[in-house]
């Protein structure tokens, strides 16, 4: 279970999060959905170490997050795929699947992952040798989704994983997303595409300049007037 | 000119050449992970030459040992300097860190006249760095078949740690993205003092053949070596390391080839070293190897 406390973040003179709370329970999906500059993407990023918040605590399972680096929260488990993808373009894939796995020791379990990758996603599969700069946005998305799961996390974070896809990917990761939840791993989901992010979730919070607006259950957001409005362009009942 | 005179200027070229490429990988390494030109670079390799020469000089080691020694010592050097100068202002503007690498570049000049005396110290070279070669009217040092030979072995051994080792994975890494990399769970420091060990060791590596090639010693003699390097990386293209053996070799080539050429030129040396980067930046500002990273959004 993830909990954040309090969190603000600053950047500058700019208070980008101004102190939000937010439970991520075991098992779950949990959508967090906002307009740009929300403060969406500096709420992941504290989570896992990349922005230093100013105040407020992250736990995991009981064990405070806050101010370990990042290389020791992703070793406890806990994964970003950052938004716009950030694969390496210069390595392989092949060598991205291996650097996703780099605190790994567990050589069969690494082994194991990877074909696991390749199920997930048989398209990583042919082209393993070629380097990720060349894939198409789709299968960068597929590569850096792949690479998360590499670190073989038991939370999953996503920054805008429909970010310029085709719909029919945009889909298919939706789909992975679910069949990833489904094996156990809980998931927390940023997304601009607000219907998608609430559909999949099972509780979904609303960020507006910092703070958290709404929050419910993915269902219940979904019929709110004020959420239909305001993220999912559709006019006053 | 006689075809014996020219292959002897070759070889020598050839031996500054191999001398500038092991500088400018060092550049180019902590060019392509911080994006930093290391201007203490020069110093690290004058460094290295004068702790092989103590360690021959007043340790009485034989010189393969005070060869080994300097290197390592050096690198450890290179290690601290980051650890000191540089990290702590990793979260900066760049500008913060060029000027701490001037100042540490500085400080280390000075510190070395204050230790080792500003005059010019003698180096004992080692016999068999001093054989001379004949073949054919061709006559060399053997120093200078030495120098080729040994950046070609250390040239090897660190392509093959950056492209065959998860560590020059993840270096690879680290120069691309650098939050990536952390969230891939790599340790970013790491990997740095690993890059800054690496380059300091091969600058060290230059340094102590240098002194082997002139053997004389000054505290100010990695400035004009590590102002040319820096040309050498960015003649071949800042952060890869074969453009940095390319301009290495471009540089000692064009250098040694116009005084043998132009001899009546020679006093103008060090200007081709500078009219050849103003070229090349003018033809290709990216240097002859470098690339240009094209993101998808």
């Amino acid at each position: 279970m993830l909990k954040v406390e309090q969190l603000s973040a600053h950047y500058g003179g700019i208070h980008a999060l101004q102190g939000i709370a937010l439970d991520v329970p075991d098992g779950s999906i949990v959508s967090l959905i906002g307009a740009n500059g929300a403060g969406k993407s500096t709420t992941l990023k504290s989570i896992v170490g990349l922005v230093k918040p100013s105040r407020g605590t992250v736990t995991w399972n009981g064990e405070v997050l806050t101010g370990l680096p990042t290389k020791d929260i992703v070793s406890r488990g806990v994964c970003l795929v950052p938004e716009g993808r950030h694969v390496f373009p210069n390595l392989t894939v092949d060598e991205n699947l291996t650097l996703g796995a780099y605190s790994r020791s567990d050589k069969p379990g690494i082994a194991a992952d990877r074909e696991k990758v390749f199920g997930l996603f048989p398209r990583l599969k042919e082209r393993v040798s070629q380097k990720a700069g060349t894939l198409s946005g789709g299968e960068q998305q597929m590569l850096a989704v792949g690479r998360a799961l590499m670190t073989r996390p038991r939370l999953l974070m996503m920054d805008e994983p429909s970010l310029g896809l085709a719909p029919l990917i945009v889909k298919m990761i939706f789909d992975i997303v679910k069949a990833i939840n489904a094996e156990g791993v809980t998931v927390l989901l940023v997304e601009q595409n607000a219907k998608a992010a609430l559909e999949i979730a099972d509780y979904g919070y609303v960020l507006e300049t910092g703070r958290i607006t709404f929050h419910g259950p993915g269902k219940d957001l979904l019929k709110d007037d004020r959420v239909r409005h305001a993220y999912l362009g559709e006019a006053h009942a | 000119m006689t075809l014996a005179l020219f292959l002897q200027h070759l070889a020598n070229a050839l031996s500054l050449g191999s001398l500038y490429a092991l500088i400018a990988i060092g550049y180019t390494m902590v060019y392509g992970i911080l994006r930093l030109i290391n201007f203490a670079h020069g110093d690290v390799f004058m460094l290295g030459a004068y702790l092989a020469f103590y360690a021959v000089a007043t340790f009485l080691l034989p010189w393969w040992a005070a060869f080994l020694l300097a290197i390592l010592v050096t690198a450890l050097f290179g290690v601290v300097l980051e650890r000191v100068a540089y990290r702590p202002l990793r979260d900066s503007p760049r500008i913060s860190v060029m000027i701490s690498a001037i100042g540490a570049s500085f400080l280390i000049e000075n510190v070395g006249i204050v230790v080792f005396g500003g005059r010019p110290k003698g180096v004992l070279v080692p016999d068999v760095m001093n054989v001379k070669l004949g073949l054919g009217g061709v006559s060399v040092m053997s120093v200078s078949v030495v120098i080729p030979v040994l950046t070609f072995v250390v040239l090897a051994i660190l392509l093959w740690v950056v492209h065959r080792t998860k560590t020059g994975m993840a270096m690879r890494a680290v120069s691309t993205d650098l939050d990536a990399a952390r969230l891939q769970a790599i340790d970013v420091n790491r990997i740095i003092s690993f890059t800054f060990g690496a380059g300091s060791l091969l600058a060290a590596v230059g340094g102590i053949m240098w002194s082997y090639k002139y053997p004389q010693l000054n505290p100010l003699m990695g400035t004009m070596p590590g102002l040319k390097c820096f040309i050498a990386a960015v003649i071949g293209g800042i952060g890869s390391i074969q453009g940095a053996v390319l301009g290495g070799f471009l540089l000692g080539g064009i250098e040694l080839l116009t005084v043998a050429f132009l001899p009546t030129l020679t006093g103008y040396r060090d200007a081709f070293a500078f009219v050849l980067l103003i070229v090349v930046l003018l033809v290709k500002p990216s240097g002859l190897l470098g690339g240009r990273h094209v993101e998808k959004v």
